[in-house]
């Protein structure tokens, strides 16, 4: 069959690539022939591919705005930066890439119980007032987190509220955040976060709950007289890409010395929301080049010194509208022949 | 005492964000979109203010209207340049761009200005008022605001009922194709209400400095997220509720922050959003949904 | 559709004198019973005190001109509205307190007016939604592809094509639902409904749109899908050679209001339903 047969080799395409990609720079970086900024940034790229492929199952195949993903991000990156304090301080886990697994799990717990906390009200609402009601709980979320101190006592956590006065090793300082963190994430962890990532939303949209899932998406009405909960598999996508933004979020925090809550702001939320739509929404590679590419971007734009956000804003604009424009949209279709357009901008709600 | 002191200061921090809120809503129902851009031309309108009174030496009765105008302009040039092209684009592309175009007016602020925080002088310089014999104490920047509110608000609902632009406005919003076809400008009138919405941006950004006298290019990114809350709030799309809705979080935001807590105000602002959106799904006077089945 | 068994005529309306289930139906519960069925809009009574009985296999229609409230009463039994007054009855069970996805699990399935299809899914995947609670999957079986997954993959994929078999789809599987012709659209909507397994399929204007060649093709398929499935159906259709050829028993709405009950036969002759339809003859005509 066309469309699956097609399905099956994009994705077969992207795991290799990606395979491909890593083997290139894990040589890369044993040679050392791998320009320190890039080395750098393999850790977040990782974190934010994760991140815009997690967004786009809520935004793309899920069909609703979420205007505070990166309020999930903050929750697993502070939990999974306690978790790897705590158990090297209470139970003296020595071992790096343990500490990282444990941290990771973690943080994608914490995260999807948030999500199941936070979906329970939101899912209820529909269009703007969902969105906006996602960018209230990551506001919350970030307010929030400026305010816990966290510390590790031998086997014990302690925890205050807008006190610091805590026992022991302190692992959260409030609005000062996370200091002194051991960076134990590595690159290889990044990217076994990513293809596993990639295995979850790429099997769960070819499956049956995928299916119900973007029934709910393009057809409210039809697909509740066609038996499917709409409830439950809007918030099965919500979950799922909190889970996977949160072990995202460990990832990141794990990989910085220091770390402030006021990180993971609506800044950084609309920040994915820019690398799906770019990307393509509903369309998961493209998310993994978006993400990608507009991290890279900045970096690539230093030479611009002051001018390069605004150099970065400009190029975001003129991308939205070339690729918006019903001429520039006639030629693209002219340049690739034979391939039918399945969709047209408008047809994919957001 | 002090509670008055402070729901004073309330209703006028609430009137800042109804001001604001009532370009996200009339954008939002006219021209069917979200201009996030918005906060940020309350960020230009303040510095206009500024540099008019600090560098180029103009009393405030000149300044202010001129950094309406150059406001109004910069809104209408925004919608020419980056949003009409996408009138038939999907809302989230428009989202995107409009987002595009937030951080293009901040970096450029940013070019032009620097970082560093600049005081802003309020041009409004009378004496404190006091009343109930010197027991509180307002600021005549905080007075200033709410009658100011007062006044655009009278203006605002006068010109959407009473004129023939007005009336305009709210056919496109009903419904545009049927507008156009009765012989509506479209195209003028979504300028128009651009034009309104960055009018009274300018009018914000001004208020918003003379009470929170310090303006940096991202002063009006966290009033922007607000006041575009508070319009959701009371209804998007709806005038009396951007009105109301900015009010409310005016009052819960300073109430929250002085009798909860500092460092919580504004997650106590977005709860009571949450809680108030779970009862009434689509605002405090938004019209629910219906769909044709 | 017989009368309520309490139910007085009126004077105001005339019921038919004969009314039936179908012989084959009557040692079996009827599929549905509508009880003085109605809902309240404001001031406005949509539908009022609609009160009807199908048989388990009964082909029955309703009819009534535009806005009598055909797809309101649809739009009750599927609870897209909640009705305001009366009761409904599926094979027995109280449907009060249902919402529409118990309805649809329950047994009725429905087609739209305006065709409401999953336009970006392939003709395949909109019959396979259909199919999701009858060969089922869990999220991590899907996720980590367990046997049960591949297993009822498999289940989907011959039932898809065993129900387009129906309408000679199959060869269609594999484009773009909102690509299809308009009537093969509509018969996709149909299958897609027939998947959910229903005991109750309701048609909503299937014909719309059709030629008489097609229409007749329509015919032949819902009477070979009663046959072959045993379910009942109601159909809403303006076509009065779908309506009058292949229902048994038809119901005649004005206003909201049941106005006429029968037979093709009866419901042709009625007066009040002509004039329903018509307005008022004029005494002098030939």
């Amino acid at each position: 069959m066309k469309t699956k047969k097609k399905r099956f080799m994009t994705n077969l395409i992207t795991y290799g690539v990606l395979i491909l990609l890593f083997i290139v720079l894990t040589i890369m970086i044993n040679n050392k022939s791998i320009s320190r900024t890039l080395k750098g940034q393999l850790i977040p790229i990782c974190s934010w591919i994760v991140m815009a492929v997690s967004l786009n199952l809520v935004v793309g195949i899920s069909g609703e705005l979420s205007l505070g993903h990166a309020g999930f991000m903050g929750i697993g990156a502070f939990t999974g930066i306690i978790t790897s304090g705590w158990l090297l301080n209470g139970f003296s886990m020595e071992d790096p890439t343990l500490r990282l697994v444990l941290a990771i799990i973690a943080g994608g717990l914490t995260a999807g119980i948030a999500g199941v906390l936070i979906g329970i009200p939101v899912l209820r609402l529909r269009g703007d007032y969902l969105a906006i009601v996602t960018l209230a709980f990551g506001e919350i979320i970030k307010n929030v987190m400026n305010c816990v101190y966290v510390s590790a006592e031998g086997t014990t956590l302690h925890w205050g509220f807008l006190n610091g006065n805590l026992p022991g090793t302190l692992l959260l300082n409030g609005p000062m955040g996370a200091v002194k963190v051991k960076t134990i994430a590595t690159f290889t962890a990044g990217f076994i976060l990513v293809m596993f990532s990639l295995v979850v939303v790429l099997n769960l949209i070819n499956s049956r709950s995928g299916r119900a899932i973007m029934a709910a998406r393009d057809n409210r009405i039809a697909a509740e007289a066609t038996g499917i909960n709409i409830t439950k598999y809007k918030m099965m996508a919500f979950v799922t890409a909190a889970v996977l933004a949160g072990m995202a979020g460990a990832l990141y925090g794990l990989s910085m010395a220091t770390l402030l809550p006021t990180k993971f702001s609506f800044n950084e939320s609309i920040n994915v929301l820019v690398f799906v739509v770019l990307g393509g929404i509903g369309n998961i590679p493209g998310s993994i080049i978006s993400a990608t590419a507009l991290t890279i971007l900045p970096e690539k734009l230093r030479f611009l010194q002051n001018y390069r956000m605004l150099a970065y804003a400009v190029l975001l604009i003129l991308v939205m509208l070339l690729s918006n424009n019903p001429m520039v949209k006639m030629l693209w279709r002219k340049l690739i022949p034979g391939r039918k357009r399945e969709q047209s901008g408008e047809e994919m709600r957001a | 005492m002090v509670f008055l002191s402070n729901l004073v200061n309330g209703i006028s921090l609430g009137s800042i964000y109804a001001i604001i809120a009532l370009g996200y809503t009339m954008v939002y129902g006219i021209a069917k979109m979200l201009n996030f851009a918005h906060g940020d031309v309350i960020m230009v309108g303040a510095y206009i203010v500024f540099c008019a009174t600090q560098y180029w030496n103009l009393s405030p009765a000149v300044g202010i209207p001129l950094a309406m105008l150059v406001c109004t302009v910069l809104g209408m040039t925004i919608e020419k340049l980056a949003y009409k092209p996408l009138r038939q684009a999907t809302s989230l592309a428009v989202l995107i761009t409009a987002i595009g175009m937030s951080y293009l007016l901040q970096n450029t602020a940013l070019l032009i200005w620097g970082a560093n925080p600049k005081v802003f002088p309020s041009p409004f310089s009378m004496d404190m008022i006091r009343l109930f014999d010197g027991q509180l104490v307002i600021k005549p920047e905080t007075l200033i605001t709410i009658a100011a509110n007062i006044v655009i608000m009278v203006a605002l609902t006068l010109f959407i009922n009473r004129t023939r632009m007005g009336k305009a406005m709210r056919c496109v919003s009903e419904d545009r194709g049927a507008a156009e076809l009765m012989g509506i400008n479209v195209n003028t009138t979504i300028s128009v209400t651009f034009a309104i919405g960055s009018a009274l941006a300018a009018i914000a950004g001004l208020l918003l400095c003379s009470s929170y006298p310090m303006l940096q290019p991202t002063t009006g990114s966290m009033p922007g997220i607000k006041a575009f809350t508070a319009a959701v709030f009371g209804g998007i799309g709806s005038i009396p509720g951007a009105m109301i809705g900015g009010v409310l979080l005016g009052i819960i935001e300073i109430l929250g922050k002085a009798y909860v807590s500092t460092e919580l105000g504004d997650a106590i602002v977005f709860a009571v959003l949450i809680i108030v959106l779970l009862v009434r799904p689509t605002g405090l006077l938004g019209k629910p949904i219906r769909e044709k089945v | 559709m017989s009368e309520t068994k309490q139910k007085q005529q009126t004077p105001m309306v005339p019921y038919p004198s004969k009314s039936f289930v179908p012989e084959r139906d009557l040692g079996s519960m009827p599929v549905l019973e509508c009880s003085h069925l109605g809902i309240e809009f404001g001031g406005l009574k949509a539908v009022d005190d609609f009160s009807v009985i199908m048989g388990k296999t009964e082909i029955g229609g309703l009819i009534g001109p535009n806005g009598a409230g055909k797809t309101t009463v649809f739009n009750l039994l599927t609870k897209v509205y909640q009705p305001t007054h009366g009761t409904m009855m599926l094979e027995g069970r109280d449907m009060g307190s249902m919402t529409t996805v118990d309805v649809n699990k329950a047994g009725i399935a429905r087609t739209f007016q305006n065709i409401r299809l999953f336009s970006n899914m392939t003709v395949e995947e909109n019959v396979r939604i259909g199919l999701h609670n009858q060969i089922r999957c869990g999220m991590f079986s899907g996720i980590l592809r367990l046997p049960r997954y591949w297993k009822a993959e498999k289940q989907q994929h011959e039932k898809t094509l065993e129900l387009l078999n129906i309408f000679d789809m199959a060869g269609m599987a594999d484009e773009r639902a909102g690509s299809l012709p308009y009537g093969a659209q509509r018969r996709l909507e149909i299958v897609r409904a027939l998947a959910t397994n229903p005991k109750l399929l309701l048609l909503d204007e299937p014909a719309a749109g059709m030629n008489p060649h097609e229409t007749e093709e329509l015919m032949e398929n819902i009477t070979k899908i009663r046959d072959q499935f045993q379910i009942a159906i109601l159909l809403i259709e303006h076509d009065m050679s779908l309506v009058m050829g292949i229902c048994e028993d038809i119901c005649v709405l004005n206003f909201g209001k049941i106005i006429a009950k029968g037979t093709p036969e009866e419901i042709q002759n009625n007066p009040v339903v002509i004039e329903a339809y018509l307005g008022k003859q004029k005494e002098a005509k030939a």
